[in-house]
């Protein structure tokens, strides 16, 4: 198949590995940003074939983990009103809120639907006109353009029953707060590929010089993550730290000119809080003042919803790199994914959940040793 | 075709019996209801049994071991490429004895109707459940319709009961599973689930997926008179895919299941579009795939046997029973790690991005 079993390809993956042993003289960390790529490192059992070469630290790209818990209430009020359609990704619905989670407003009555485009919300919007439809706009630069796209084309239409939650973050501010951390251990990135085929790679560049860094722009297969791995391990070993492109078949320097247009025309950045991580400035995206009609929480004066996150979850630490799943005691007995405590553990991209349906025979062979 | 103004049904006081929906008088239990039974489901399912029109049907029993089983259909949509929620719901029960070693015998039918349902779709339903069941030589020999109000149900739904004759000699169960065996599939995995999700869901994509829906019976029979014993397992992977399935036999038989990935027969269209989705196939709904477990002595014979039949034409085996990791599916990636395969806490949910 095109596109896909090419870059699963075994024979090439070992070939990688080698070349990552035998280029690394020292163990190196590196943190993948995106979720996506956590997914495909437990999945296919990557570090476990990495060894002791590479310490893979997962970092805070899972839109799912890092929507604050605030939103997630606010959500799950807009949810629950009879007025409402509330749309939404699917892995939104699970997500722990305060009280309860999306799917158990639907199970009570809420109207709560799963799409896979916002502009399937906007249609819906069209389709009744005598509803409120609600889209929960959240994700990274990645689903920024699509969401955008939504606004725009509700705005074209003169849609006055649509609006969107959002809790839109980029990946930039995330990575200097990592690096800026006391307790910083990483030594270099891999970026994520599908941020950067919207964004562009320039932003890095400053990174990378300034905290010299390397920074490896990287896809989501099993090879393009173990290249990625060797490019970063190849600029660590000879001192280097730049911005290198391993996503070549998606990834331009200055991205997708017209998607980046359409996110600037439409969002502006402001300070965001991110759930774990605590409040990043100039991390997120809100609606500009042109199309703040669209913009739920003002519609429906939900500003007043306030929450704090439960004590015992340290999904903070884990979104920061300084605490593996498996090290965190609620792992596994208090958290699970039928019970999650934090959002890591409920997303099919949440570093929790990935060792948790992946990696617990790790956690047995390490109870075993 | 006659259409009902408001007026006439306002000075109407029996509901006007010619439309072409399901209105609440065709649950009367009146003259709509008689009619409804007569001309729209009576002459699919025709049978010397069902024609007596009794309050129950009754038939002659082979003096053996009976199994029965029942089942309820509520899919949506109602029709998808490769059938409908008719042939699905005479397939569902047929394959739930087969996987006991039963040859079906014959099957019950419940139909709750809502209010509107067009009576061009329920012909259409109603005919591929008939055709379902001839093809397999099973006669449905009794049944029920109910109607409910409009927004009470989804279209249809549909209950299906069936009784089956026990093969002799052959005991397959989900305790069955012995250290040693080899796991095989019957086909290709995730069809079902795929063509429901392309047709249900506003993806966009067109998969050419057909559902497989299918009875296994055909497979199965030539299966239980080869191995007979040997058949220690069968197993429809239906609703929570293949993953599912071995994870309740891992359990149930308290083994290790260790699966290969490059072996799985996955089509390169569903591998597609659970990619798109950010699903996992192996989670995915099958209708017309058995899973089956035999000695790895006699993994050969059971692979001939499955390939003899078009239905198993790309039967595969993909994995063993382990003495290692009890109650636990293991994959071994391509790329050469593992992973745990666990149950699903709930539905799969497709991904953000």
């Amino acid at each position: 198949m095109k596109y896909l079993s090419e870059y699963r390809d075994p024979t090439l993956a070992r070939a990688l590995i080698g070349r990552i042993r035998q280029t690394a003289s020292r163990r190196w960390t590196l943190m993948e940003v995106c979720g996506g790529q956590t997914h495909t490192i437990v999945k296919q059992g990557l570090d476990e074939l990495l060894g002791e070469a590479i310490e893979m630290i997962h970092g805070p790209g899972c839109p799912v983990c890092v929507t604050p818990l605030e939103q997630i209430d606010r959500a799950l009020a807009l949810a629950a009103k009879p007025e409402v359609i509330f749309t939404s990704f699917g892995d939104m619905l699970r997500v722990p809120g305060s009280a309860c989670d999306l799917l158990q407003v639907r199970a009570r009555g809420g109207q709560v639907r799963v799409v896979y485009s916002p502009l399937d919300a906007v249609a819906l919007a069209r389709k009744n006109p005598d509803r409120e439809v609600v889209f929960f706009a959240v994700g990274f630069e990645t689903t920024a353009p699509a969401n955008a796209m939504a606004v725009w084309r509700a705005a074209q239409l003169g849609l006055r029953n649509f609006s969107m939650l959002v809790s839109h973050v980029t990946v930039p501010p995330a990575m200097t707060a990592i690096l800026d951390a006391p307790d910083n251990r990483v030594q270099g990135f891999l970026a994520a590929g599908h941020v950067c085929t919207v964004m562009g790679w320039t932003e890095y560049e400053p990174i990378a010089a300034r905290y010299r860094v390397p920074i490896i722009v990287t896809g989501f297969e099993p090879l393009d993550i173990l290249e990625g791995i060797y490019l970063a391990v190849r600029q660590l070993e000879a001192g280097r730290y730049e911005v290198e492109n391993q996503y070549v078949r998606s990834v331009r320097r200055e991205g997708t000119v017209p998607a980046r247009s359409l996110v600037e025309r439409v969002f502006h950045l402001v300070d965001r809080q991110w759930r774990g991580i605590g409040t990043i400035p100039m991390s997120g995206l809100a609606l500009r003042e042109e199309f703040v009609a669209f913009d739920a929480e003002r519609r429906f004066g939900l500003s007043g919803i306030r929450a704090s996150e439960p004590t015992e979850c340290r999904a903070g630490e884990v979104l920061r790199g300084l605490l593996k799943p498996l090290e965190c005691p609620m792992f596994g007995n208090r958290c699970t994914p039928e019970h999650p405590l934090g959002a890591p553990m409920v997303s099919s991209e949440g570093a929790c959940a990935a060792y948790f349906n992946y990696g617990r025979m790790r956690q047995r062979q390490h109870a075993e040793v | 075709m006659a259409t009902t103004s408001l007026i006439d049904g306002l000075t109407c006081p029996v509901p006007f019996a010619s439309t072409d929906r399901i209105q609440l008088g065709h649950g009367s239990g009146g003259k709509m209801s008689a009619t409804l039974f007569r001309e729209r489901i009576l002459p699919h399912f025709d049978n010397p049994a069902l024609a007596v029109l009794g309050d129950a049907a009754v038939f002659r029993v082979p003096a053996t071991e009976l199994a029965i089983s029942t089942d309820s259909f509520v899919v949506s949509p109602l029709e998808f490429p490769g059938g409908n929620i008719g042939s699905l719901a005479v397939h569902g029960t047929l394959n739930d004895l087969a996987m006991m070693g039963a040859r079906p015998f014959c099957l019950t039918a419940g139909f709750v109707l809502e209010e509107g349902l067009p009576f061009d779709q329920l012909d259409r339903i109603v005919a591929a459940m008939a055709a379902a069941a001839r093809r397999a030589d099973v006669p449905i020999v009794a049944g029920d319709t109910k109607v409910v109000e409009r927004g009470k149900a989804d279209g249809l739904y549909i209950n299906t009961t069936g009784v089956g004759v026990l093969h002799v000699g052959a005991r397959p169960g989900p305790r069955g599973a012995r250290v040693g065996d080899a796991i095989l599939v019957s086909g290709p995995i995730g069809r079902h689930g795929m063509a429901i999700m392309a047709t249900r869901e506003s993806t966009g994509f067109e998969t050419g997926i057909e559902s497989d829906s299918a009875s296994l019976w055909p497979v199965v029979a030539p299966l239980l008179n080869q191995l007979g014993p040997a058949i220690h397992v069968l197993r429809d992977p239906t609703r929570g895919g293949v993953a599912s399935a071995l994870n309740e036999i891992a359990q149930a038989a308290g083994v290790g299941i260790e699966l290969e990935e490059s072996s799985l027969p996955i089509p390169a269209a569903v591998q597609a579009g659970c990619e798109m989705l950010g699903l996992d196939p192996l989670y995915v709904a099958n209708e017309g795939i058995l899973v089956a477990m035999v000695p790895e002595t006699c993994a050969t014979a059971a692979l001939k046997c499955l390939r003899a039949d078009p239905l198993g034409a790309e039967a595969a085996v993909i994995g063993r029973v382990v003495d290692d990791h009890r109650g636990f599916v293991v994959l071994h990636t391509s790329m050469g790690g593992t992973r745990i395969v666990d149950m699903l806490p709930g539905d799969q949910l497709p991904r953000i991005c």
